[in-house]
């Protein structure tokens, strides 16, 4: 009809790309995640020279490297959030099929690097952790699922996701990886919590959790002492979350100034899951601050746009990757103030990594991607009443 | 839920005969259902993710909130921090009357080892072996290679064993301050000052809690700081209670005795200035409570306090005292002793038949049973039971003693007849010692209740009364008669006036049903100077046998009263009483004068 009657259109073959990617990109959660990165950047500048030096490279070679990785991710990151959800699903289902497949074989060629626990692959020039990538792919895989389960003749989706999550779970605590599999087991629950869960069966869950704590702290010394030991205050200062502790009191509301912080020196994983204490002591609370804000944008807003989203899938999978995300965050960042026993995990896009700054890059860029502002029938709710 | 159907009939035969194709109305109808389901699963993953979003933004803000807090919170030295020292390891001391120490604190120090940080754990395990020849060096190298950070070596250690383990000059072998509780007197006293031991640990300090006797009573006024280490003050005078201890012991042994107490209590103020129970216990290395057996055997047992027994015979200057209280008697009214007193199935029987006949005063100094029984028939239940109950029998002493809550006085539940008559020679009712003392210091002081303490007393208020001081000077008579020329008479000590009763109760059976033919509590409740009481004494020994004669004896009167005779010889002059000697008697000489 148009045509006929004012003529043909210039005709164009595809969408114009980039002009509709930066329309519809959550621009505040994008700068929020360059801003994190920078900010890791500048802390690792602090934080990894006594590293370097221990190692016998030039203080800021792991600047260096984070510069390098950090724009690769970067990179992964603006093109994963250019793809659009159907395309992220097809790539996200083939990655998750490799990286299941690189997880079953680790125990043959896997390198433990001398920690007891059997997690990467060495490359020569880095190393590989295919949990890391594992995570958005499962997240995608579950979502895809659980919204098939919604489909009318749907197949049941939500049962195969339950048992392809404790197939990884299982395979993860064998490494053995429990914050990798709690973080699985996490971004999981939170799908199936959003997707619709019976609040019969959430509230079941919870009660039925106490009994089951308290049966695993009277029956297993392992745990009861790891309990013990967090919730005794008068901790051995010198170990690593007493000098953690020691450091974020040290800083202050405005810190000690820029490289005068001596947490560094004594904790060897001040650059990547005690940066925040590093933080803490040079910069103080103010940039503890700054940091946790960003993180919570981030969260938050995406939470926001997600609210919006009518199709199932990319609500679900934006969903999980999020709350992965955040929770990561969260658990480090309480982890130095004692709120959280011990747990190696990582400060995302803060901490120094190699190949999992990339898998975190993936991630986020897919959180972009399916936060993207779409036509959400909004005229049809309009139409009905609904307005918001 | 009713459905509309994807393909409704009349719709489908409407596009038939129109020549539409059916199946587009079942694709606009299932495409409607499906944006239905959005809609509703929109609108229920919206409060969910809103949820999920409160969540994370609480579990940002609790962070946040903990960051903020640590970081304004004092900064200190990494290894000498702790959010402040909330132990508070101070102990005020506890003296005894004279203000001298019977309990303080010795300031030690524990070992902890950090074994990531030893040189040699091999040799540090050797080394610390040899040092304390309790620990076993294999055990603790294993324990210092086990990858542990942190192991307590010692709890407490001496100074001359802290420099030996410095000497060792392991960096790993560190020290941390501690304080002890201290009983420089040993056993003495033991039940009453109970023990004490760590409670809140860390390396720095440790908290002394009392565990027993007035070092738990007492552990909050002990722990105070407002106090400002201002000693406990007891009743108890150290000297009086190392003779009276030393007597009972040697007591205990040559009466063949399982156990044996002892309470000497200010007749007055109610102040106890002695108290012992045999066995005892070291407070120093507390023992553990026995995992089996009676509790009344264990060491840690305060019979005097604890012990609920049968007192038996020194119950009846209570029924003697209470029938002249009432104007039913006086000390020469002839009471029916003519026996058996039979009661339904019962009989009630003397050690020796008396007669028929006996004064008040005989039936005390002879002990008869159904003398006293048939007063207490006509004094009647209800009379006695208030007597009774205002000597303070009914309920458990008011001591500060966290053991003495528990000693409840075993009443019948039905106070028949029967039962005021056995209650009126003892039997049929349990009591403490203690109570024994309370109740007999009432007729010692005159006739007013007195609370039995063991704190010291400044100005003592003086108790309600519970009988006229007439009856109670009556009933010392008595009292002072049984030691003269009755059953106590191995009691007497020269110069002091010695005035008691006897009591043998027959040990009940362990199973409740009738009592043991050969196992008695023997005891003797004493008061001294009579004419003027300042103090009463209650020593009873349990299961003694006295074997100097033909046959063994047991009764009180050749058991506990020589006992109680040799402590009131030993103690009376350390409490500052000076016998009084009495001139003796002018016997036939007839003054004249001329």
């Amino acid at each position: 009809m148009t045509e006929m009657v004012y003529g043909a259109l210039p005709s164009q073959a595809r969408e114009p790309v980039l002009p509709k990617w930066w329309q519809t990109l959550d621009k505040w959660t994008m700068a929020s995640i360059v801003l994190l990165f920078l900010i890791g950047l500048m802390l690792g500048m602090a934080a990894s020279p006594p590293l370097a030096a221990k190692n016998g490279f030039a203080p800021f070679h792991y600047v260096q490297k984070q510069v390098i990785f950090g724009s690769a991710a970067l990179v992964a990151m603006v093109v994963t959030s250019m793809m659009s959800p159907q395309l992220v699903r097809r790539l996200a289902v083939i990655g998750f099929a490799i990286t299941m497949v690189a997880l079953a074989l680790l125990p043959v060629f896997g390198t433990d690097f001398g920690k007891g626990a059997t997690r990467w692959y060495s490359l020569g020039f880095a190393s590989l952790q295919p949990s890391e990538f594992l995570k958005p792919g499962f997240v995608v895989v579950a979502a895809w699922l659980m919204a098939a389960n919604e489909e009318i003749n749907g197949p049941p989706g939500r049962r195969w996701s339950f048992l392809l999550m404790m197939t990884i779970v299982v395979m993860l605590a064998m490494q053995p990886d429990f914050g990798q599999a709690c973080l699985i087991l996490f971004g999981w629950s939170v799908m199936y919590f959003v997707s619709g869960a019976p609040m019969l069966l959430i509230g079941g869950i919870c009660l039925s959790l106490i009994p089951v704590a308290n049966f695993a702290y009277n029956n297993s010394e392992h745990f009861a002492r790891r309990i013990d030991g967090f919730l005794d205050r008068s901790v051995d200062p010198t170990t690593q979350i007493g000098y953690a502790t020691e450091a974020i009191r040290e800083g202050g509301l405005f810190g000690v100034g820029v490289g005068e912080g001596q947490v560094k020196w004594s904790l060897p994983d001040a650059h990547t899951d005690f940066i925040i204490s590093v933080a803490a002591e040079e910069y103080g609370l103010i940039l503890v601050f700054a940091i946790m804000i960003l993180y919570a944008t981030i969260v938050l807003r995406s939470y926001f746009r997600l609210m919006r989203e009518r199709d199932p899938f990319i609500r679900l999978a934006g969903t999980g990757l999020v709350a992965i995300f955040g929770v990561q965050a969260l658990v480090n960042m309480g982890v130095a103030v004692r709120l959280l026993p011990s747990k190696g995990m990582t400060l995302p896009f803060v901490s120094y990594g190699g190949s999992s700054l990339i898998a975190g890059g993936i991630a986020v860029g897919m959180i972009l991607a399916f936060t993207r502002s779409r036509p959400q029938g909004e005229i049809s709710d309009i139409l009905r009443g609904q307005t918001r | 839920m009713i459905r509309k159907p994807l393909r409704p009939l009349a719709s489908i035969l409407h596009a038939r005969d129109a020549g539409e194709n059916p199946d587009q109305i079942e694709r606009a109808n299932l495409r409607e259902r499906h944006e239905e389901m959005r809609n509703k699963g929109r609108a229920r993953a919206e409060g969910r993710l809103l949820i999920m979003g409160v969540l994370f933004a609480g579990a940002f803000v609790t962070v946040g909130a903990r960051m903020g807090v640590v970081s304004m919170s004092e900064a200190m030295e990494p290894r000498t921090s702790y959010a402040g020292s909330r132990i508070q390891a101070e102990r005020a001391d506890i003296v005894d009357r004279k203000g001298r120490i019977l309990a303080t604190n010795l300031e030690t120090h524990s070992i902890y080892a950090h074994p990531h940080e030893m040189i040699d754990p091999a040799a540090a395990a050797s080394k610390l072996a040899e040092i304390f020849p309790d620990l076993d060096a294999e055990n603790l190298e294993r324990r210092f290679r086990d990858g542990r950070k942190f192991y307590w070596v010692k709890k407490k250690i001496s100074p001359e064993q802290k420099q030996a383990v410095h000497d060792i000059g392991e960096p790993g072998l560190l020290f941390g301050r501690r304080e002890m509780r201290l009983y420089p007197n040993g056993r003495l006293a033991a039940h009453i000052l109970g023990g004490a031991s760590f409670g809140e640990e860390d390396v720095h300090d440790a908290e002394l809690v009392g565990v027993a006797g007035a070092e738990k009573f007492f552990d909050d006024a002990l722990r105070d700081p407002a106090n400002g280490d201002k000693a406990l003050t007891l009743s108890i005078d150290l000297t009086v209670q190392t003779a009276a201890e030393r007597v009972l012991w040697g007591g205990m042994k040559l009466m063949n005795a399982k156990g044996a107490s002892s309470v000497l209590m200010d007749a007055h103020t109610g102040e106890i200035v002695s108290m012992v129970s045999l066995p005892d216990f070291d407070p120093n290395n507390r023992p553990r409570p026995p995992a089996k057996g009676q509790a009344a055997d264990s060491p840690l047992f305060n019979r005097a306090v604890q012990g609920l027994y049968e007192l038996g015979s020194t119950f009846k200057i209570f029924t003697a005292a209470q029938s002249m209280e009432l104007g039913l008697a006086n000390p020469e009214t002839k009471i029916n002793t003519a026996g058996p007193l039979r009661w339904g199935k019962f009989k009630i029987r003397d050690f020796r038949n008396y007669g028929a006949q006996l004064t008040l005063t005989k039936v005390i100094v002879k002990s008869s049973n159904i003398g006293t029984a048939r007063m207490a028939q006509v004094i009647g239940a209800a009379r006695q039971q208030d007597f009774l109950k205002q000597l303070g029998f009914f309920e458990p002493t008011p001591v500060e003693l966290v053991e003495a809550s528990g000693a409840q006085p075993l009443l019948p539940k039905n106070w028949s007849e029967l039962s005021t008559m056995t209650i009126s020679y003892g039997h049929g009712m349990s009591a403490s010692p203690l109570h024994l003392a309370a109740g007999y210091a009432a007729i010692a002081n005159g006739g007013t209740k007195v609370v039995p303490t063991i704190l010291k007393q400044d100005n003592v208020v003086q108790g309600p009364r519970v009988m006229t001081v007439a009856s109670a000077e009556a009933s010392r008579l008595m009292l002072r008669k049984v030691v003269s020329e009755g059953t106590a008479s191995f009691g007497e000590v020269p110069g002091y006036a010695v005035g008691g009763k006897t009591g043998t109760a027959d040990k009940p059976l362990e199973n409740g049903r009738g009592y043991y033919e050969d196992k008695v509590i023997a005891t003797f409740a004493a008061m001294f100077p009579a004419h003027d009481p300042k103090y009463v004494l209650i020593l009873s020994l349990d299961e003694p046998v006295e074997t100097s004669g033909d046959e063994p004896r047991r009764t009180a009167g050749w058991t506990a009263v020589p006992v109680a005779a040799e402590m009131i010889t030993r103690v009376a002059p350390l409490l500052g009483l000076r016998p009084e000697v009495e001139p003796a008697p002018l016997a036939g000489i007839t003054l004249t004068s001329n």
